[in-house]
């Protein structure tokens, strides 16, 4: 569904991807770990457009898209809750869901609202608040939930567990799986908490410093001695 | 009493034109951080847009003078907001990304550029217009003063309100409107969304570009003579408007409209003419002193 070839990016005259090579399969779930600054948010925006990649390939269903538009990108089916969730703090619950709809086709908007609304029902009791006034754990289900309204077929998640409660994240992460599994979505994931992520996707990639270092499936992975100390120190398996 | 309320009424419809106009500032800056220091221009193109399109009409339609309106009113609104987008299109996109001094210098550029074309294709004298709105009342009448409400300032007053509720329904009611705000609170991520940032804010320069159209035609009918500087310190004023009510707030716009409106004819009324403009810009000066966000602004806070 997704194939990242030879992937260069950077900002600037820093170069933050050398060459990265991945794929996600339709159905999957695959993550991508990695230290801070390992380059995965880099990843994730350079095959949205932005920045540009300086060399080689995105391909989404074998259409070239890295020289597409950002928001030509997210017509084709792709939708992507970035770092920092990047709420609409001065529009409303409802309005952020609506901008998620912006690709959408308008009659389908009320089934989609329901849908999102049944999977994070926290947002329909907080739908005329402003998207700046919820908590960290509401705004993440917002940022998922605006995404889930363009009906894509591949979501692309940067970090949802950043900065939330192990409690929240667990749900977030339960959240995650139900929406693959039951809405069809193909999910590639990024995160820096290794262990749940590499629990529940079916494949992973580790990043080191802009390059692919290891992949393989989320069990293979969780059971490397390499990961084991480098990612999952500090017994987070909680 | 009586000397008040014709202030009152003098300064509201003042106000309500710099209003009009420092809109076109306000979402200009709320969008993409920038002061459009050619909006004044935009503002002068329309009044000549607007009378020429005037003379047009009732020269080819006959002498009906509501024809005539009607025309320059649409003629302005078309033109001049294919100015405002032309002039975004050529002077600010290609600068996008670049320092926030390149596009600022562009606008003042841009400014030069558009009173030199009036200037050469419209000559350099001062363009008069015959009072074509005639009429009005007389509210009330004191011992030796007569409170006059022209059927001229009556239209001014209830266009503007129609067109403020009519952009405010736009902003806060219909997809465009919510994908300005959403452009406005978070560029990068409306993109990611799908919606097609550089069209929003072509359309936020339209915008902006047609009620300042409609202050130039009002104007023109209100004072009677245009020339092609009068982009300069109207332009100076909406601005300021615009930072006094809180640059980035539509209602703060407008409001400051109103206020600078009101400063100037009490103080023109009261204490003397020649010093309004230090008046108003005095005010100006106080009110960044103590909110320096102005008066509707909201703070800049980066939340993290």
């Amino acid at each position: 569904m997704l194939k990242v070839e030879n992937l260069h990016s950077g900002y600037g005259r820093i170069q933050a991807l050398h060459g990265i090579d991945l794929e996600v399969g339709q159905g999957e779930i695959v993550t991508l770990i990695g230290a801070n600054g390992a380059g995965k948010t880099t990843l994730l925006m350079t095959i949205c457009g932005n920045p540009r990649a300086t060399q080689g390939r995105v391909l989404l269903d074998g259409t070239d898209i890295t020289r597409l538009p950002t928001h030509k990108i997210a017509r084709l089916g792709l939708a992507h809750s970035p770092e920092g969730r990047r709420i609409f703090p001065r529009m409303s619950v409802l309005e952020n869901l609506q901008m998620g709809a912006v690709v959408a086709d308008p009659r389908h908007f009320s089934d989609d609202l329901d849908r999102v609304l049944t999977l994070f029902p926290r947002l329909q009791e907080r739908l005329n608040q402003r998207g700046g006034t919820l908590s960290g754990g509401e705004q993440q289900m917002l940022a998922i939930g605006r995404a889930l309204m363009s009906r894509p077929a591949l979501l692309l998640l940067d970090e949802p567990s950043l900065g939330l409660a192990p409690l929240v994240v667990r749900h977030i992460f339960d959240l995650i799986a139900k929406i693959n599994a039951e809405q069809k979505v193909t999910v590639f994931l990024v995160e820096q908490n290794a262990f749940h992520a590499l629990k529940l996707a079916h494949r992973g990639y580790v990043m080191v410093n802009g390059r692919i270092a290891l992949a393989g499936s989320g069990a293979e992975l969780l059971a490397n001695p390499e990961i084991r100390s480098h990612y999952l120190e500090g017994g987070v398996q909680a | 009493m009586e000397y008040f309320l014709q202030q009152l009424i003098n300064g509201l419809t003042l106000g309500a034109i710099y209003g009009l106009i420092a809109i076109g500032y306000t979402m200009v800056y709320g969008i993409i951080g920038m002061i459009n220091f050619a909006h004044g221009e935009v503002y002068m193109l329309g009044a000549f847009i607007a009378l020429i399109a005037y003379l047009v009409s009732t020269l080819v339609g006959g002498q009906s003078v509501a024809l005539g309106l009607m025309a320059a009113l649409l003629a302005t609104m078309l033109f001049t907001g294919l100015w405002g987008w032309a002039i975004e299109r050529v002077a600010y996109r290609p600068l996008r990304g670049a320092p926030k001094l390149a596009p600022l210098i562009s606008a003042i550029g841009m400014s030069i550029v558009l009173q030199n074309f009036a200037q050469i294709s419209q000559g350099a004298r001062v363009k008069p217009l015959p009072p074509v709105i005639g009429g009005g009342f007389e509210l009330m009448t004191g011992d030796d003063f007569t409170v006059s409400l022209s059927s001229l300032q009556i239209v001014i007053m209830v266009v503007t309100v129609v067109l403020m509720a009519l952009f405010t329904w736009i902003i806060t009611r219909t997809p465009l409107g919510r994908a300005q705000r959403a452009t406005e609170q978070d560029m990068k991520m409306a993109a990611l969304l799908g919606v097609d940032v550089d069209r929003v804010i072509s359309a936020t320069f339209v915008m902006g570009a047609v009620l300042a159209s409609v202050a130039g035609l009002m104007v023109t009918l209100y004072y009677g003579v245009i020339d092609f500087y009068i982009g300069f310190l109207a332009g100076i004023k909406a601005f300021t408007a615009a930072v006094l009510g809180g640059i980035g707030s539509l209602p703060g716009a407008m409001l400051g409209g109103l206020l600078l409106g009101l400063i100037e004819a009490f103080w023109s009324g009261y204490f003397s003419i020649e010093y309004k403009d230090v008046a108003a810009f005095s005010i100006l000066v106080l009110v960044l002193l103590f909110r320096p966000t102005g008066l509707l602004g909201r703070p800049e806070v980066e939340k993290i």
